[in-house]
């Protein structure tokens, strides 16, 4: 592709993102913010990062939009949606002033790089101690496991920390308004058609994610996006909070990880995987993180309980 | 150019004039519903149409497969999220 | 060593001017929500420069590139907080201030 497209593309980038924080709507800023991060995996394809852009579809476009829709109508609900008060000229004075002379020190530094060929020759070295053929997955769950480890018990803790806002009498309940109805038309029957196929996409991408793009959070964001399906769909209600099935879900990924750390110390180092077994653990854990991330990022959708 | 890459051409063409019918339909039209309906519409045959365009310019039947399947499934995600979108519309809780 | 290569540079400066855009919004917007998607724009600025200085003529180096996916799963970790945390204030200011503790006190 010619630089053209890129240059069009950046343009588009930057014009979305204008949109998306200085809108004076919130629904729309929060629509032109999803259009952003569709064009942002645009960009990361063009720059053949796959496995990025499928990331920050799924996850920066899809889930955040998600998410910050849901905000908006929880805090209008709230009655919190007043209209925001102008902010005095020498502050944005002073914040343009700052933002530019940001971007200029940043672009300084860009320009004064030296050209380089990064780490991707180390990388396909080290691979084959692996086995697997995605270099991202094999920096992933490889040589810098410590990484995901901990950014799975981010996501884990980020669950946690939403949970203590519940309101005391509704700890345990169940998040989210009741969609359920009696199933009917074309909601109900597409609600039933999706899921199926939606298993099958996640367990691909897991798959795959060994020797092509994908992977664990690709993929459990593509179950989670099911079970929001499910609900929204009125087919199933959201889950008790308080059930013990539930929570034993949201920590399997962490706990396997966890575990897998722990034996690898006894061979040897933490998060070393026994030679010649490396991909069929690798893809032990793969799994059971993208069950738990699915749990998880379906559950941070949700929100705390709003029922008992 | 040949017969293959003429018509690839139009197709495209065919496709973006759909996609863009479509924004306007968006941006111009008065209600929920009918937005939706111009969205939708449009949206899916410009995919047809372009899709159709890629599987001619790769002539390649796996290819061919693969985006046909991306097509359908981006059918049925559509529907869905239409009717989601037209129920929430229709529902008196978000008429305020 | 030779420069970066163009469209490296260019994916590079975009992702500076989305930093300074996000930042300026994140100062002079009020709501919360405006607030969270301009903290969204940095991160993707942020993840912009990182993986557009890493790229090099066959794509991007993989290292960045696996720890941009990181970056994005907690930046959405953070914005669900700060989401969950915005609501909560809301519907609390609804109450009184002087019987909210008591409304929520029951089992």
């Amino acid at each position: 592709m010619s630089l053209a497209f890129d240059l069009a593309l950046c343009i588009l980038i930057l014009g979305a993102a204008a949109l998306a924080v200085f809108g004076r709507d919130l629904f729309g800023s929060i629509v032109f913010f999803i259009v952003y991060g569709v064009l942002i995996a645009l960009a990361w394809i063009t720059l053949g990062a796959v496995d990025v852009s499928l990331a920050e579809a799924a996850i920066g476009a899809g889930v955040t939009g998600v998410l910050l829709i849901g905000a908006w109508q929880g805090i209008r609900d709230g009655g919190g949606g007043e209209p925001e008060a102008p902010t005095p000229w020498p502050l944005h004075l002073a914040a343009g002033g700052a933002a530019a002379a940001l971007c200029g020190v940043i672009s300084f530094a860009v320009l004064s790089l030296p050209g380089h060929d990064g780490l991707a020759g180390e990388v396909p070295e080290n691979q084959g101690a692996l086995e697997l053929g995605n270099p991202v997955t094999g920096v992933l769950l490889g040589f810098r496991a410590y990484d995901t480890l901990l950014e799975t018990l981010v996501l884990t803790a980020a669950l946690a920390a939403v949970w203590s806002l519940t309101p005391s009498q509704f700890w345990g309940g169940i998040p989210g308004p009741n969609h359920v109805k009696p199933p009917d038309g074309v909601l109900a029957s597409f609600g039933r058609m999706l899921p199926p196929r939606g298993l099958i996409v996640a367990v691909y991408l897991v798959w795959a994610g060994a020797d092509a793009p994908g992977g664990a959070f690709q993929a459990g964001t593509v179950l989670a996006a099911v079970w929001i399906l499910i609900v929204l769909a009125g087919l199933r209600d959201e889950p008790r909070l308080s059930r013990l099935p539930l929570r034993a879900l949201i920590i399997l990924g962490p706990l396997v990880f966890l575990g897998v750390g722990l034996i690898g110390m006894l061979l040897g180092a933490p998060l070393s995987y026994p030679e010649g077994q490396a991909k069929p653990v690798i893809l032990v854990i793969e799994y059971a993180l993208t069950l738990s991330i699915a749990a998880t990022l379906a559950l941070l959708i949700a929100g705390p309980a709003r029922r008992r | 150019m040949s017969v293959v890459e003429l018509i690839t051409a139009a197709l495209l063409a065919i496709g973006v004039f759909f996609y863009f019918a479509g924004t306007v339909g968006i941006l111009r039209f008065p209600d929920v519903h009918s937005r939706l309906h111009a969205l939708t519409k449009a949206d899916n045959l410009g995919l047809m149409a372009i899709v159709i365009a890629a599987g001619l310019h790769f002539g390649d039947g796996w290819i061919a497969g693969k985006l046909a399947l991306i097509w359908l499934l981006a059918l049925f995600a559509a529907g869905m999220a239409a009717q989601l979108v037209a129920r929430a519309a229709l529902s008196p809780e978000h008429n305020a | 060593m030779e420069a970066l290569t163009d469209r490296s540079v260019l994916y590079a400066l975009t992702g500076a001017g989305l930093i300074a855009l996000g930042f300026y919004g994140f100062i002079v917007r009020r709501a919360l929500i405006h607030r969270l998607i301009a903290f969204n724009v940095i991160g993707s600025g942020i993840f912009l420069l990182f993986g557009g200085a890493a790229y090099f003529g066959g794509g991007v180096d993989p290292v960045p590139q696996a720890l941009i996916i990181t970056g994005i799963v907690v930046a959405l970790a953070l914005t669900a907080f700060a989401a969950a945390l915005g609501v909560r204030l809301a519907q609390d200011g609804d109450e009184d201030d002087d019987s909210d503790d008591d409304a929520e006190g029951g089992p």
